[in-house]
């Protein structure tokens, strides 16, 4: 049984095996024949680009989706999920990459929503409420039950969601990106109560993007790559190298700032900008930031989450209203401008949330791409299929986005070239500013050093590009300028040559050991 | 996003790929593109097969012309409905704005006094067509701005102006109908049977009004920006608004197109009775609503296309008026109407979300179903119901 897997220590060791599972969608091969397997008490991390057939993988064992085929082996015997509902009685949850929780209910019912707790006189909503209380108190996140899920800002929705994987006592616990939109303190958190779960002889498999943190909490590593596994190894024995020299089968960075030629003029200027909190008008979520690009010039803004980093852009994009403060485009006040004029004017925004802000799903990746210069190839009352053709054809060469062509769903594309759509369809407006919000968050590396590199070679040729991060190791990649938020102001800026942990020390977070 | 769209984007959806891409990369047919609108074409020759075998009478030259232009009046109603829809809005006042350009019409047809001058003015036909269209565009603009600037929910807004722009067509007339609207030679106003009474080669102008308007929807779907700006901001407003799309305008333009094809379908209606009834329309909304969904199109807005929504159409005023001809009691046909929208409504449920299931469900269903379900009102039984 369990013959394939050279590296697992016991068979007895073994609660949640893929027998050779095959998924197919239409012709792709998600998952080519995996043999996998989760270990009682431990975290199996599994890692592999974007598109590598994890999340699949994971859909599978947790019976989101049945395998075209191959088997599922649960304690030695051979199941079938009907449902997820099959699966979580069982004692196997799942938490989505993609948040799958109900803005409009509250973080009580959302933790309980379909297995709510029911007394004599129906819901039993304090039992509920005393429970969700304490797990929120175990994820030492200062979050009321009551509290409307649609307030929470992105980082705390995550929380929520794994306050609901954990309500349910499983025995095998799959995250699949659970720390995308955390900061350090709670991933810290996480981690622990992470421990506590292993320590209780829960299983649990890890999928991050983050590798050096998932290694933190790794006891086997499992690397997928184009549907396949390709190594499997105790954690012990590994390190950050391996994974990333087995993910992309080749080593890589991040890239460095581009040199060799001289910055222009201020392209963006912002000055003393503040915006207001949307919910408490006499609150600054950025207050009175001023910051100067220069044509050629790579910023990076880091900051923990709630720092006003994406409120900044934002604003700047005229996403949001200014409460103070101006804009200011080559010398030119954009403050009240609307988005379609900024965008005409060369500044443009790529959204922190591709799913929900920056893709049309509904239109195919050509479109997608074309949508924002669309009126670059209006010929008299028409679109010129030909010019659009050419600047998609043009798009999709240029920012290596991998897809069957223009015509392709957006869906059928992995998040790192949804991504790269996204800021393809920025770059055919041939800005002279471009805000990134988090342009690498949920994608591999292999993507983000593509997204980078892009980045840097438009920046060479006179693009002025302000992105913002919440991962230190990318503000040392390609940025000249580091710029430290937190609390709705510049708390520090730094050069190239700066460190991991003077920039981490600015934003107010702790220093990871 | 939750799990359950993103499996619908990667199982290879035939509908979501076909419906959105008329245009720009479909060079070549294929086979997703046929089941989908195979769904709603199946249907009609279904249809056609079951009542020319049940009537002799219904597969007929005459017939076929005749239920054309009932077809027409549900097939611009649809048009402008789809556009709405495409938004991801709905219009509800599509049927009264019908009855009030009819209205409006006629009103003008037997003479406007101007009481300060002491004349009675008998404009000429185009004037009033074009009157006739300007107040549908005007209640166009009130349904839209009252949604996209006022934030009303549009199945509010436009269910409020269901009830005023009835409530006008009925006083204007005090609850009565026009029935004089040939116009006379030596007042100059001859001319509006033209519209929609008088046809062409035998087939009724009507007919004709509504394939050029579909060729015009149809064309500025596939081949304007706006076109496009509708797909999108229907699709996903937020991103669309963040590309530097004018989604309020969209939105505005979107409620416009919809006032007139409604105004354009009044006057014809009006024509071919030769009559204004200021009831005319009554619940056509629905069934230019269940057009567009048969026809393939999703309620949540950027999926769509007019082919669809001419089909739709057919389906349902082919129907409907092969229940007359075989004789089925009209209060028959009111349960029917009600059960298509439903029936339609389900389908595509089936279409957009259980699709990685099986095929067969969304495949086969209309087949079935559109012999023992029917139809909507049929246009012969407004004609008398004037109050």
């Amino acid at each position: 049984m369990t013959d394939q897997s050279s590296d697992a220590p016991t068979v007895a060791d073994v609660v949640l095996s893929a027998r050779d599972v095959v998924k197919t969608y239409g012709g792709t091969h998600a998952l080519k024949g995996v043999n996998f397997d989760i270990h009682r008490g431990s975290v199996t991390t599994l890692f592999g680009e974007n598109g590598a057939g994890k999340s699949t993988l994971m859909k599978i064992l947790s019976g989101v989706e049945s395998p075209t085929s191959g088997e599922i082996v649960l304690d030695g015997e051979t199941v079938t999920f009907a449902s997820t509902v099959d699966a979580r009685d069982r004692g196997i949850s799942i938490i989505h990459q993609e948040l799958s929780l109900a803005p409009n209910l509250n973080v009580r019912d959302n933790i309980f929503m379909g297995r709510e707790l029911t007394g004599a006189s129906g819901v039993d909503y304090a039992e509920e409420a005393r429970q969700a209380r304490q797990l929120m108190a175990e994820l030492e996140e200062r979050i009321d039950p009551l509290t409307l899920v649609a307030d929470l800002r992105l980082g705390q929705q995550q929380i929520v969601e794994i306050a609901r994987a954990l309500s349910v006592d499983s025995r095998i616990l799959i995250m699949d990106e659970p720390t995308s939109a955390l900061s350090a303190t709670e991933v810290d958190v996480l981690f622990r109560v992470i421990h506590d779960l292993k320590a209780k002889g829960v299983s649990i498999v890890y999928i991050s993007h983050h590798l050096e943190e998932a290694l933190q909490i790794t006891d086997y590593a499992v690397v997928l790559r184009d549907g396949a596994i390709v190594a499997t190894a105790d954690a012990r024995d590994i390190d950050l190298d391996w994974i990333v020299r087995n993910m992309v089968g080749a080593g890589f960075n991040l890239g460095e700032p581009p040199t060799g030629y001289e910055f222009g003029d201020v392209a963006l200027h912002i000055d003393q900008l503040r915006v207001a909190d949307a919910e408490n008008q006499d609150r600054s979520v950025v207050d009175g930031v001023s910051l100067q690009v220069r044509a050629g010039e790579i910023v990076c803004i880091y900051g923990l989450m709630g720092a006003g980093r994406t409120e900044m852009l934002e604003a700047a994009a005229g996403r949001v209203p200014i409460a103070g403060g101006r804009v200011l485009l080559k010398g030119q006040d954009v403050s009240h401008r609307t988005i379609a004029e900024r965008i005409a004017a060369g500044l443009c925004l790529v959204p922190e949330d591709r799913q929900r802000d920056g893709l049309v799903q509904t239109m195919t990746v050509g479109r997608n791409l074309s949508l924002a210069s669309i009126l670059s190839f209006v010929r008299g009352l028409f679109l010129s299929r030909r010019n659009e053709q050419e600047l998609v054809d043009e798009s999709i060469r240029d920012v290596r986005v991998k897809t069957s062509g223009g015509g392709a769903e957006i869906g059928s594309l992995s998040g790192g070239n949804q991504q790269k759509v996204v800021i393809g369809k920025m770059l055919a407006t041939n800005p002279e500013v471009i805000l990134l919000d988090e342009p690498s968050r949920g994608i591999d590396v292999g993507a983000k050093a593509e997204v980078f590199r892009l980045l840097a070679e438009r920046a060479a040729r006179g693009l002025a590009v302000v992105y913002s991060t919440s991962e230190v190791g990318e503000c040392l990649s390609i940025a000249h300028r580091i710029v430290v938020m937190s609390r709705g102001r510049i708390s520090a800026e730094f050069g190239a040559d700066t460190t991991k942990e003077q920039i981490m020390a600015a934003s107010g977070e702790a220093v990871v050991a | 996003m939750t799990n359950a769209n993103k499996e619908d984007n990667m199982t290879g959806s035939d509908e979501g790929r076909t419906a959105v891409k008329p245009g720009l990369f479909s060079n070549g047919f294929s086979l997703g593109k046929i089941l989908l609108e195979g769904r709603a074409f199946l249907a009609l020759i279904v249809i056609i097969v079951v009542f020319s075998l049940l009537s002799p009478d219904y597969f007929t030259f005459h017939n076929l012309v005749t239920m054309s232009s009932h077809v027409s009046i549900y097939a611009l109603l649809a048009i402008g409905m789809l556009l709405v829809i495409l938004n991801g809005g709905i219009d509800l006042s599509v049927g009264s704005t019908l009855g009030l350009s009819g209205i409006i019409a006629g009103y003008l047809m037997n003479g406007v006094n101007l009481k300060a001058m002491g004349i009675t003015m008998f404009p000429a036909v185009w004037v009033v067509v074009i009157v006739a269209c300007a107040v549908g565009a005007l209640i166009g603009v009130i349904n839209g701005v009252l949604i996209s600037r006022f934030k009303v929910a549009p199945f509010v807004a436009t269910l409020g102006m269901l009830y005023v722009v009835r409530g006008v067509a009925l006083l204007i007339t005090n609850g009565l109908t026009y029935n004089n609207l040939e116009g006379k030679p030596e007042l100059g106003n001859t001319g509006f049977d033209w519209l929609g009474f008088n046809s062409l080669a035998s087939i009724p102008i009507g007919v004709y009004v509504m394939v050029i308007v579909a060729i015009i929807g149809s064309i500025v779907l596939n081949r304007t920006v706006f076109g496009r700006w509708l797909y999108a901001s229907g699709g996903n407003e937020r991103a669309a608004e963040l590309s530097g799309v004018p989604v309020k305008k969209v939105k505005v333009w979107v409620y416009v197109a919809s006032g007139v094809c409604s105004a354009i379908a009044g006057i014809i209606l009006s024509s071919e009775l030769t009559s204004a009834s200021p009831t005319a329309g009554n619940s056509y909304e629905l069934t230019a609503i269940a057009a567009v969904v048969i026809g393939g199109a999703s309620l949540m807005g950027g999926r769509g296309n007019i082919r669809g929504t001419l089909l739709g159409a057919f389906v349902i005023g082919f129907l409907s008026d092969g229940l007359v001809i075989i004789g089925i009691s009209s209060y028959w046909q009111t349960v029917f109407t009600g059960a298509v929208i439903v029936f339609a409504v389900l389908l595509n449920a089936v279409q957009y979300r259980g699709r990685r299931k099986k095929q067969k469900p969304s495949a086969t269903p209309p087949t079935t179903t559109s012999s023992n379900l029917a139809p909507p009102p049929s246009a012969p039984e407004l004609e008398k119901t004037a109050g």
